[in-house]
């Protein structure tokens, strides 16, 4: 024991910077790897009623150890954090309550327990303000140690059970199937829990230690969509906010530690949220935009198209004018529209921007789309039994998403058909014609 | 000495209540080794229920349940379970062959991890649904048909003799349900069992050699040609029986 005792002692550093700097990263760490599952079980608000329901313990401790024996307020806590798990599994069990609901009762009644039992026991529970709401620079050698073979057992844990753990949460059932004793790791999953969050209590504070559960953890499962990167990008989001936060609050005068690191932890949520490349919301903007851009320009490719058919392909351009009748547009928006066509190559302009011309690749583009739209339509009311009057709707949408593949097995599945359900002819831009006399 | 063998899965008097409702009375069947089951009946017969109770996923109330002669403890690494696809969340991070070697998990314990052997069988699963050129796919990714092809590829590399599968043919696409059909005939021909909980009837006179009529208590098992008959069907599908149903309710009251 006192070999891992001195130990834990070389790794405990000296300074008080150094103490909270590695605070935070046990911190970050642990409430990292434990809050993926949080997250991806959904019992985030278990976490909440967890570090609510720590309170008494914690007063407990402070009152029974005056001398703030940290294994003592850790066994204490640990122990009302568990009482409050076994409460709520009780009530869910024993009745029709949903968990939401019996997690709600069991944190606030632990809670005011707390804060009653506190405010009786005033002079013995001096230190009460550090866990409620943190204070890195109040954690001294023996917390750290205490800090750190937890986490370290938490760790070790986590690493092991990862994959039962990863089964579990994903298909609970066929975890089951496959013989894990699912009572007993879920127990195991809320005792590690219960830990993570005595752990953090210290340095982030009873109210808002469920949000290092959270927070990055979220973060991550915006960023990934592999649960090994989840894990180790929550942990660095944990790492990161703990740390950060700590340094500041221990720089400016009278900043909490707890409020500082949560937000933190949410300012690199709020970044990820925005700019992830997948799941964030400017990307998913972007996406929407580009493909709203792209259906206008296509849209307008075959709108000249169509002037041409029903001028029997005779002439090789269209004004611009005859196409904003066509569009409803008015003659500048069409304008600005076919100068971005014209940046892609699909047509040219006359110098003096009165007319305009489809280039071979734009031919080829307009009647792949007039093409998609009188398949789509054709196939709707001959294979799907839509009446031919409620068919140009959905072609409209479609005709933008349909791929050569597909393309294929319509043309296939309608024997190769010549005319669309209006009568009007089906495109073949394979042969680019009637436009290969037109082409640039 | 009996020499015959003991049927791939045999209940006896399985009853299962949610609530202290019971939802499943009294269920007695052998199922012999090789055949292909369909489990059908009508909306809320306690189909999907059988299969779970069957599994242990949801606690059964009375009755045993045995799998080739023994309690399902012993030889769980013989079974193959297949959850209805609704059942996750299919935005989990994990990809398809993540997924697919969840099949093998069962054979490592709670600490081995998959080796050079578990990622072969996977593999070897996914191929045989035709989704192993998506095997580093996100699973959200997928359509429904695809998602209930990667469950099921999950469910053939666990390796077993008995496989249960709970809708299987929900929300696929028809390429999907020929290729599902294909593949449990196949299993078949193995010599495995298959049951399978199956919502048309129509096409459970087709699909499978077997059927189970349920409708809260076992209406009939049997071959299709014996048991696929008017009178067995009106019984299965003719409402639920009165009496049971209202006893039921006031069980559950008590």
């Amino acid at each position: 024991m006192s070999e891992v005792a001195s130990i834990l002692d070389l790794l405990v550093p000296a300074s008080g910077a150094g103490k909270a700097i590695m605070a935070a990263v046990l911190l970050g760490a642990g409430c990292g790897l434990l809050g993926c599952f949080v997250v991806l079980r959904r019992v985030a608000l278990m976490g909440d009623a967890v570090s609510h329901a720590v309170l008494p313990g914690v007063v407990a401790g402070l009152i029974y150890s005056p001398e703030r024996n940290p294994l003592l307020i850790f066994l204490f806590a640990a122990t009302a954090g568990l009482l409050g798990v076994g409460l709520v599994r009780m009530m869910v069990v024993s009745t029709r309550l949903k968990s939401d609901t019996a997690l709600g009762v069991v944190l606030a009644t632990f809670f005011a327990f707390g804060i009653m039992w506190q405010t009786r026991n005033q002079q013995d529970t001096v230190g009460v303000m550090n866990f409620m709401f943190g204070n890195v620079g109040s954690i001294d050698a023996s917390d750290l140690r205490m800090m750190l073979m937890t986490t370290l057992l938490l760790v070790v844990t986590v690493y092991i059970l990862r994959r039962p753990f990863l089964v579990m949460s994903f298909d609970e059932g066929f975890s089951r199937g496959l013989g894990y004793p699912v009572g007993l790791l879920n127990g195991v999953f809320y005792f590690l829990l219960t830990f993570s969050v005595v752990v953090a209590l210290q340095a982030v504070g009873v109210v808002l230690v469920s949000a290092m559960l959270i927070t990055p953890e979220a973060a991550a499962y915006l960023l990934t969509d592999r649960f090994g990167k989840m894990l180790a990008l929550s942990v660095i989001f944990g790492v990161l906010s703990g740390v950060t936060g700590g340094l500041v609050s221990a720089g400016v005068n009278g900043l909490p530690t707890g409020p500082v690191i949560t937000l933190a932890a949410t300012l690199v949520f709020a970044v990820i949220y925005l700019v992830a490349p997948q799941h964030g919301v400017l990307a998913k903007a972007l996406r929407t935009s580009k493909r709203r851009m792209r259906v206008r320009r296509e849209n307008m490719l075959k709108a000249i198209y169509q002037i041409h058919e029903s001028e029997g392909f005779a002439h090789e351009e269209v004004s611009v004018l005859m196409l904003a009748r066509k569009r409803g547009q008015t003659e500048e928006i069409v304008k600005k529209e076919c100068r971005a066509l014209q940046g892609r190559g699909l047509i040219g302009m006359a110098d003096d921007g009165v007319s305009i011309h489809l280039s071979r690749s734009g031919w080829k583009r307009a009647m792949e789309l007039v093409r998609n739209h009188r398949l789509w339509e054709l196939y709707l009311t001959n294979e799907a039994d839509y009446a031919d009057d409620h068919v140009h709707e959905d072609a409209e949408r479609i005709e933008h998403i349909l791929g050569p593949g597909i393309v294929r097995q319509l043309e296939r599945d309608l024997d190769f058909p010549q005319l669309d359900p209006h009568g009007k002819p089906i495109p073949k831009p394979t042969h680019l014609i009637p436009g290969e006399h037109l082409a640039v | 000495m009996n020499n015959e063998r003991p049927p791939a899965l045999e209940t006896h008097d399985l009853t299962v209540t949610y609530d202290k409702r019971p939802v499943l009375y009294g269920i007695d069947v052998a199922v012999p080794e090789g055949s292909l089951v369909g489990i059908v009946g009508p909306n809320g017969a306690g189909k999907s229920t059988l299969i779970k109770a069957v599994m242990g996923v949801v606690p059964s109330s009375g009755g045993w349940v045995k799998f080739f002669g023994k309690p399902l403890k012993e030889n769980l690494h013989r079974v193959g379970y297949m959850p209805q696809r609704e059942s996750v969340d299919w935005d989990f991070p994990v990809t398809v062959m993540d997924v697919a070697l969840m099949g093998t998990y069962g054979g490592l314990g709670l600490f081995r991890r998959p080796g050079k052997d578990e990622k072969r069988r996977a593999s070897e699963a996914l191929e045989k649904v035709a989704m192993l050129p998506y095997a580093n796919r996100q699973i959200g990714n997928l359509s429904g048909g695809q998602q209930q092809r990667v469950f099921l590829a999950r469910a053939l590399a666990q390796d077993s003799d008995l496989y249960l599968m709970d809708e299987p043919f929900v929300g696929v696409d028809a390429a999907t349900e020929a290729a599902i059909v294909t593949l449990l005939k196949e299993m078949r021909e193995r010599g495995k069992t298959v049951l399978v909980v199956h919502h048309d009837l129509q096409s459970a006179s087709e699909y499978f050699d077997r059927l189970l009529l349920l409708n809260m208590r076992l209406v009939a098992f049997g071959k299709v040609e014996d048991v696929y008959t008017q009178e067995l069907l009106q019984k299965t599908y003719g409402g639920r029986l009165t009496i049971l149903s209202e006893v039921a309710d006031q069980a559950a009251k008590l």
